[in-house]
């Protein structure tokens, strides 16, 4: 069973949906109980990081998920879920899980292209990925976002995405794995995405 | 690259979908769901839904369409029409909405936008504008479904709501919709110069020179259609073909 954590107010309906309509079935997480009992997690991304860790904190999630990060279940984080992995964000002053290290940023003012980056854009996979496997190489992926994440490690990064600069939008580090995109809302690639994590 | 965003926009009234659409490959035209799933294997990059209807139950209807759009598909979609606090917001949200597009509201109550934003995040607040040319490289906002001209300048609202957290601006053309004699492009231009956030372009389109005028030299991220694909005049596919002939980046 996949448990998907309750942490902030949006669309985690399609998430849910999004299991359910692979063969799995799905737990909304809200506290440490169910999320000991599920065999793997979903941090979704809703709302913003402050308001978001305040909230993990609230009803005993921080240092529950880290714990199972820990001991090694799956945890898949999307767009804001994945951010919070790292140590600290631009859009917030409180601390992250910091399941991974490094920070998260805002996209540069000076590009100029339009903030958020909204809509499809391609993934380039690098190396090994477990999650993206049987997915080709320039697949478009739906995101929406202003800020992207910067691991330390260069090394967990296993997918880049350009939009101004070149940012990671796939990071995986063993059992714990992040996408900057929304899975759930990038029809086909985003369901073969969602089959590959359940066989992690 | 940032693909451009090709999306279809459909009215509903009472639960259904209203306004001329007549597919002979759907069994039920008025069903929003069956109208989703087209546009959605169509290659669509997202859908608007603007619920037209003035009725008591409205809220209860459109709960239930966005659940059972939301089941069906896995591409983003907005909605709007007649959203008037944040409570409609998160109700639509947690029906499975990926955004929602205020209008009148916004205009009247801007504060919404910023507690839409705080709250929920920008990238599902979109603010809805139409606006009317009022002289040359003038035009003003309007409200209550474009009937109800309000003194305010496009360019000073677009910057206004763009400070306050919306995540998107879909701008439309007054004079330009249901005309199918394209964009009014200028207006597109004047406030993707204005803003930073993405701006859809709406009202007016009639033929592909259309589309691509109002994403290259209009510098819009995403074009909205409606009548254009309901009768079938171009689909999604020779749209997308074109502008990939053209340069312009977008989804096949």
């Amino acid at each position: 069973m996949t448990g998907i954590i309750q942490y902030g107010a949006g669309n985690i309906f399609s998430v849910i949906t999004c299991f359910e309509r692979a063969g799995e079935k799905v737990s909304v997480v809200h506290n440490p109980c169910i999320l000991k009992k599920v065999d793997r997690l979903i941090l979704p991304g809703v709302g913003a990081f402050d308001s978001g860790m305040r909230y993990l904190k609230k009803i005993h999630l921080y240092d529950a998920i880290k714990n199972e990060a820990k001991k090694g279940k799956p945890i898949l984080g999307i767009c804001l879920g994945l951010q919070m992995f790292f140590e600290k964000s631009e859009e917030g002053n409180l601390d992250g899980l910091a399941v991974l290290q490094g920070c998260v940023k805002r996209f540069p003012q000076d590009m100029n292209l339009p903030v958020p980056h909204m809509g499809w854009n391609t993934v380039n996979s690098c190396g090994k990925s477990k999650i993206l496997n049987r997915i080709s190489r320039r697949a478009f992926f739906y995101f929406a976002h202003s800020f992207y994440p910067v691991p330390d490690d260069g090394n967990i990064v296993s997918g880049t995405t350009t939009y101004g600069i070149r940012f990671a939008s796939v990071v995986e580090k063993d059992n714990i794995i992040g996408v900057q995109f929304h899975p759930e809302k990038s029809a086909e690639n985003g369901m073969i995405l969602i089959q590959n994590f359940l066989k992690i | 690259m940032l693909a451009k965003r090709i999306i279809p926009c459909l009215d509903i009234k009472d639960g259904r979908v209203v306004k001329g659409v007549h597919f002979e490959n759907l069994k039920d035209a008025g069903d929003p769901v069956a109208h989703a799933q087209y546009y959605s294997d169509e290659n669509a990059d997202e859908l608007v839904f603007l619920d037209i209807s003035a009725t008591i139950e409205k809220r209860k209807t459109i709960k239930s369409l966005v659940r059972n759009v939301a089941s069906s598909i896995s591409i983003p979609f907005t909605v709007g029409g007649g959203i008037g606090s944040i409570n409609d917001i998160f109700v639509l949200l947690e029906s499975g909405a990926d955004k929602v597009s205020i209008n009148t509201c916004a205009v009247k109550n801007p504060e919404i936008i910023y507690q839409g934003a705080k709250k929920f995040g920008s990238q599902c607040i979109v603010v809805a504008i139409d606006a009317k040319r009022l002289r040359k490289k003038t035009w003003h906002v309007h409200i209550d479904s474009g009937k109800l001209p309000t003194d305010i300048d496009v360019r000073d609202w677009a910057k206004r709501v763009e400070d306050l957290g919306a995540g998107e601006i879909l701008l439309t053309s007054i004079d330009a919709d249901g005309t199918l004699k394209g964009y009014d492009v200028e207006l597109t231009r004047c406030i993707t110069e204005t803003v930073r956030i993405p701006v859809i372009a709406s009202g007016g389109a009639g033929s592909l020179e259309h589309l691509y005028d109002a994403l290259s030299r209009g510098n819009a991220s995403a074009v909205l259609l409606a009548s254009l694909l309901h009768y079938r005049i171009l689909t999604i596919k020779q749209i997308k073909k074109f502008l990939s002939m053209k340069k312009i980046p977008v989804r096949m």
